[in-house]
């Protein structure tokens, strides 16, 4: 009796410690996402002293060197808004398509052999495919439509649809393929063909699924640094067409962060750069959690 | 009074006198990112010659460099440009006396594709290319392409000498290219015919052509006897004549046998 009960505690002891760890594990994580946006915001405020929140939002020259400086980062919030939209208007069919050929017209050997392709293209370092943008993609695309700089909006979209193909397409694949067996048989056994069972019942079923995938590969290129680095071409001007070149707010962090004096106004507005970054890329994640609550699929019935 | 700033005085050389005691066989060197390239290779050999010094280099910027010589947090301070009137009286007010040793020479030449048949350039048209009034090659004598400009990014050494320099305090126009090192110019140059660049003298390769500014070839030569205008000293500063392990680091970076070939390494001028 008394030996089982103290079994028991034992038990329950270690039932405590258990979770315990992995609480503390959780709020590890969530500790240092907390100490991040804190330290973010403490070294990015201090320049709304110097500028107004507008002037530094909708200035329109960014010369954070100069004497007086000028802190306008306008340009490069269009830039980055210009960069993604335009990649999300070129990986957004790519990715979805191929999702729905994979899961749905791809033999299962042919599936088994471009899935691991596809998603090897996320593993691909930035660094690299921004090389590859800078040396072949950008004489090419100079010759071919004979314009001056190679480096440009298009060229850096073009590698940042690259980047987000793959996430799009995985996790749009996931949706499809969690789309109930049953209503896809419905669809057939009542003499639909495949294209409308796909374009009518499959595609709205997992439309919350594709709509996660989607903004979630345009986070990743609205946040990527190293491709529009290497090759957006990095003037701070507002683009008037696809070929010119642009500046988004990450290619500018990365470019001045190491070797603007710490605590100067040139490093809190890089900082208040990386600020309103940060709430781009917040409200893609809202939005998509949003979504995905809104048009949860809960099962066969929901549709 | 007089003898309330004596004290003073006493007390600063006494507190300067004990540091230095704190810091024997440590050697602290601070300052510009430009010239932190030349500290770190000039004091990776100095250790392996000298075992017992420990030598750490930090960047900064120039200002912070020589804020930290007149507060006596570093032994010297590496600075991209002369120490300013303001720092001079400020130093002085505080009982240190800094003494410059220009330790290399920055040389920055214009960059072109080598398919460009335009060789020369003169301060004015560089000027004016950069502020976006001449976009095209030719209105340069050049074939007829549009100018693509490449700079380097505001906080750059580099683009700081360009700046003052070339640009004269005027500002590079919103439409200019961003690259973010020398050799990130340099690569971007070679892959389009209508660039323009600029770039650190030690940088330069066959893939790209390198411009005269004002008809003089930016080169070693040019850069030392002062005709080549787009160039600068770099320096180290000392609180006072160098005593003891910072004379001899000081010394043995101006050794041409010795330091000055690691400015070479660090793609600087070198004094000799």
């Amino acid at each position: 009796m008394r030996k089982n009960s103290q079994t028991g505690e034992g038990r329950q002891r270690k039932e405590r410690i258990i979770r315990f760890f992995f609480f503390s594990v959780a709020l590890t994580s969530i500790t240092i996402l907390t100490l991040i946006v804190v330290f973010l915001f403490w070294e990015g405020l201090p320049i709304f002293c110097k500028v107004s929140v507008y002037d530094f939002l909708f200035g329109r020259y960014w010369y954070p060197t100069d004497d007086p400086p000028d802190f306008g980062i306008f340009p490069l919030i269009v830039a980055s808004l210009t960069v993604t939209a335009m990649s999300a208007v070129i990986s957004i069919p790519l990715g979805v398509m191929t999702a729905l050929y994979l899961t749905e017209s791809a033999s299962a050997r042919l599936r088994e052999w471009v899935k691991p392709i596809v998603e090897l293209l996320a593993a691909l370092p930035s660094v690299v495919i921004g090389f590859f943008g800078m040396v072949i993609v950008a004489p090419f695309l100079q010759e071919i439509f004979n314009i001056p700089t190679g480096l440009n909006l298009f060229n850096a979209s073009l590698m940042l649809a690259f980047m987000s193909v793959p996430t799009i397409c995985s996790i749009s694949e996931d949706a499809i393929y969690s789309v109930p067996l049953e209503l896809k048989e419905a669809s057939l056994a009542l003499g639909a063909t495949q294209w409308e069972t796909i374009a009518r019942v499959i595609l709205p079923a997992s439309l919350s699924g594709i709509s996660t995938a989607i903004i979630l590969g345009m986070s990743r290129a609205i946040g990527e640094t190293m491709v529009v680095l290497m090759i957006a071409g990095g003037a701070a001007q507002l683009p008037s067409s696809i070929f010119d070149p642009v500046r988004p707010m990450p290619a500018s962090i990365a470019a001045e962060m190491a070797e603007a004096p710490f605590r100067s106004d040139h490093y809190y507005a890089l900082f208040a750069t990386g600020v309103v970054l940060f709430a781009f890329t917040l409200l893609f994640n809202l939005v998509s959690e949003h979504i995905s609550n809104k048009y949860r699929q809960v099962g066969a019935a929901t549709l | 009074m007089k003898l309330k700033r004596i004290a003073i005085l006493a007390l600063a050389l006494v507190f300067s006198f004990t540091s230095t005691m704190v810091l024997a066989g440590n050697l602290v060197i601070k300052g510009s990112t430009t010239v932190l390239p030349i500290a770190q290779k000039v004091a990776e050999a100095y250790m392996k010659q000298n075992p017992d010094v420990k030598i750490s280099i930090s960047g900064g910027g120039s200002g912070n460099g020589i804020k930290a010589l007149i507060d006596g947090s570093t032994d010297i301070a590496d600075s991209s440009r002369f120490i300013k009137p303001k720092e001079v009286s400020l130093a002085v007010e505080k009982g240190a006396y800094p003494v410059p040793f220009a330790v290399a020479y920055d040389c920055i030449v214009p960059v072109v594709h080598p398919s460009n048949s335009v060789i020369n350039l003169t301060l004015d048209q560089l000027k004016a290319i950069y502020e976006g009034e001449i976009k095209n090659w030719k209105e340069l004598g050049g074939p007829d392409r549009p100018i693509v400009v490449i700079s380097r990014d505001t906080s750059s050494g580099t683009y700081e000498v360009w700046h003052k320099k070339v640009m004269k305090k005027d500002r590079v126009f919103p439409g200019a290219l961003l690259q973010a090192s020398n050799g990130a110019i340099a690569q971007a140059v070679s892959k389009n015919k209508n660039a323009i660049g600029y770039i650190s003298l030690g940088y330069l390769d066959e893939s790209i052509k390198a411009l005269m500014v004002d008809k003089i070839v930016g080169s070693e030569e040019t850069t030392l006897n002062g005709t080549y205008p787009v160039s600068r000293p770099l320096y180290m500063f000392t609180s006072g004549w160098p005593k003891g392990d910072t004379l001899n680091f000081i010394n043995f970076v101006l050794n041409p046998e010795k330091g000055q070939k690691y400015v070479r390494d660090a793609r600087y001028v070198p004094l000799y």
